[in-house]
């Protein structure tokens, strides 16, 4: 399939340079990103989670009604001493006036929470997060087929993905993390077949009502996190990692009150390898929401405060079933957030602070960042992440010795 | 008696039918500015001049659209082309007079379209000397006006308005507007803080008429206090060119449609 994506885009680019060479753009950049552990060596020995410089180029042509995008990285990495080409993304789209299509490697982002995802059922890299690289690599593309349609009753967004695409985690050699069978060490991942039983479906339909951003969710496919299941719970000497099935309903609403933005997000997360919830390795069903609000306090600084919930269906079972060596999850989690920005300098310098504090966990996030441009073409970032916690078993709490200071500068052009 | 009448009726006529009261000449000069034509296209290019003379620029597609009456509904849609961070970025306002914005921003390398929060028109746009009401507007009835004076101004016969905001909670005390006579557009604005000092001028630099609506195209604002300036420079002007309802919408925040952004 790769090969077939490959051919198709070189295919494309070649078109777009000679067919519609009149209209066609070619930016990019070109980044030093580093992330030193304050707290103490990784777990390989090394005092880097990231260090590497890296070139991306975009280029996009356009021909009324096709257009072609093509974002691609190129990177060198100190930790690991390699290099490696990255597709970030690679579509093409077609617009007409009731419908457009989009197909190729493309980054979806639903939902309006901040860090928080519910209806964003879309490929994360948690790793890119935790290392202080630079959001937009929080997201991972996906190989898909989007179409919209456009009727006067609302707005639909239809996403076929024939290949699973699982969110990334920190790597074991960079980031402490807890695992409750760190001694086995022979895994497995399996992920799921590219098959047509297999293919994920999203639906969002969307439309105002009454002043509120209105959207309505549908996901049938996977978790992205994997499952693991040992050969013997009792003696375990080998574990598969899959990815179980997953479908989810969800809506989310938004609009102007109290002075600002308020906000709304639910989702049933219906774990269908598991729905009587008595598989103690598969994850329950659970519902999750958001609540968020924004305002601007002051010019220039604005504050979004979110409260997160989840609440694990048939916990009664989980309880019954469980397995004990590994640690007990609450029937209901919360976590809050907060992000104040603050933009000085004429908007040239933006000083940040994020946090994630789960009063559940008790365990946070903090990040604070200032990025300054000194000049339209060139900016840095200087940030970290402090992480911690009462247990280390939980989210943050177990990545309590991975707190990291980075740095990120771009040249763009 | 009858003749003395006449006279009197006769003297005040002309001052009656010609005399314009101050929020008359704001509503015209609103009209003028800010209201021209159905809808409106514009490419804005902004330098943004520090007192040391260091420079940054903003460049965008600014598309309008009217709904009712001057002074009602508008539609925003800002396309960025400049600097090389906020390139394909694409901001949508909804403005309401009387009540807060709607806006939204498209975020490219995220794919996202965000709602943000915006009680406060007086917050700068995008890091310019100019204000959010500077690009949109501000309600009439948010200040009580006064014409102090009739004057020329740049070889135009202006009326200076001076304006000050209800609100306590603004950060100028008043405002002087020399309004043209003929076209009533503002010329200059003068913005004094709230000890009456004056901070900030608004200078209209270059008006052309384009399809028959007299436009700024070169306006400057200086921060006297800050010494920093931003020069406007708007190209590529058009009217009434029939941008579709539909265009305001999330589809085309994610997707803005090229033949509006030339």
């Amino acid at each position: 399939m790769k090969r077939i994506l490959h051919a198709f885009f070189i295919l494309a680019s070649c078109l777009t340079i000679n067919a519609y060479a009149a209209d066609y753009s070619v930016n990019g950049f070109v980044q030093g990103n580093y992330s030193f552990g304050t707290e103490t060596s990784n777990p390989d020995g090394g005092d880097f989670k990231w260090a590497e410089e890296r070139a991306q180029l975009k280029v996009e042509g356009a021909q009324e009604p096709v257009r072609l995008f093509l974002k691609a990285d190129i990177a060198f990495d100190h930790i690991d001493n390699d290099a490696e080409v990255e597709l970030r993304e690679a579509y093409i789209d077609l617009t007409r006036e009731r419908w457009d299509l989009r197909a190729g490697r493309q980054i979806i982002t639903w939902g309006l929470g901040d860090l928080v995802f519910i209806n964003d059922v879309f490929p994360k890299d948690y790793e890119a997060f935790f290392s202080g690289r630079p959001l937009e690599y929080l997201k991972k593309g996906v190989d898909a087929v989007k179409a919209g349609f456009y009727p006067d009753i609302a707005s639909f967004e239809l996403v076929v993905v024939p290949f699973f695409e699982p969110n990334n985690f920190p790597d074991a050699n960079r980031f402490w993390m807890f695992d409750p069978m760190s001694s086995v060490t022979d895994r497995t991942e399996e992920e799921p077949a590219s098959t047509l039983k297999n293919t994920e479906v999203a639906l969002r339909v969307y439309r105002d009502i009454a002043g509120f951003d209105t959207s309505i969710y549908l996901y049938k496919g996977f978790h992205r996190e994997p499952s693991m299941l040992p050969d013997s719970l009792s003696s375990p000497s080998r574990i598969d990692l899959i990815y179980s099935e997953l479908a989810v309903y969800g809506i989310s609403l938004q609009r102007s009150a109290l002075d600002g933005v308020a906000g709304f997000e639910a989702g049933y997360y219906d774990s269908l390898d598991d729905r009587n919830g008595s598989d103690p390795l598969i994850p329950n069903s659970q519902t999750r929401f958001l609540l968020s609000y924004q305002r601007q306090l002051i010019e220039d600084l604005s504050v979004t405060f979110q409260y997160y919930g989840e609440y694990m269906h048939d916990y009664s079972e989980y309880e019954r079933t469980r397995v004990v060596s590994f640690p007990k999850k609450a029937r209901y989690r919360d976590l809050t957030t907060l992000r104040l920005t603050y933009l000085l300098l004429h908007q040239n310098l933006r000083v940040q602070w994020f946090s994630f504090w789960s009063p559940a966990d008790r365990d946070y996030l903090f990040n604070p960042e200032a990025k300054y441009n000194f000049s339209d073409n060139f900016w840095a970032a200087l940030g970290a992440n402090i992480f911690g916690g009462q247990e280390d078993t939980t989210q943050f709490g177990s990545l309590d010795r991975n707190d990291n200071l980075y740095m990120q500068a771009r040249y763009e052009f | 008696m009858l003749r003395y009448l006449l006279l009197l009726v006769a003297l005040l006529l002309p001052l009656n039918s010609f005399a314009i009261t101050p929020e008359e000449v704001m509503k015209s000069s609103q009209a003028a500015f800010l209201y021209p034509g159905k809808d409106f296209k514009a490419r804005v290019v902004m330098r943004l001049v520090s007192k040391s003379g260091s420079e940054r620029a903003r460049e965008l597609t600014m598309l309008r659209k009217n709904y009712g009456e001057t002074g009602g509904d508008q539609k925003y849609f800002m396309y960025f082309l400049r600097p090389a961070d906020v390139k394909d970025m694409a901001f949508m306002v909804y403005k309401y007079p009387g009540k807060d914005d709607d806006r939204w921003l498209f975020v490219p390398a995220l794919n996202m379209v965000r709602r943000i929060a915006a009680q406060d028109r007086r917050s700068s746009f995008v890091g310019s000397d100019f204000t959010y009401e500077d690009v949109s507007g501000r309600d009439i009835a948010d200040d009580t006006h006064e014409i102090t004076k009739e004057e020329k101004f740049g070889g135009s016969e202006s009326y200076v308005v001076k304006s000050t905001p209800k609100a306590g909670d603004t950060d100028y005390g008043y405002k002087l507007s020399w309004i043209d006579k003929r076209t009533f557009l503002p010329l200059k604005e003068e913005y004094y803080d709230k000890r009456g000092t004056l901070y900030k001028v608004f200078t209209a630099e270059e008006i052309k008429e384009i399809k028959g609506f007299p436009t700024v195209v070169k306006r400057t604002m200086k921060n006297l206090q800050s010494g920093h300036s931003t020069e406007t420079v708007f190209s590529k002007v058009d009217y009434n060119i029939g941008i579709e309802d539909s265009l305001f919408t999330e589809r085309y925040l994610k997707q803005p449609p090229k033949k509006w952004l030339d």
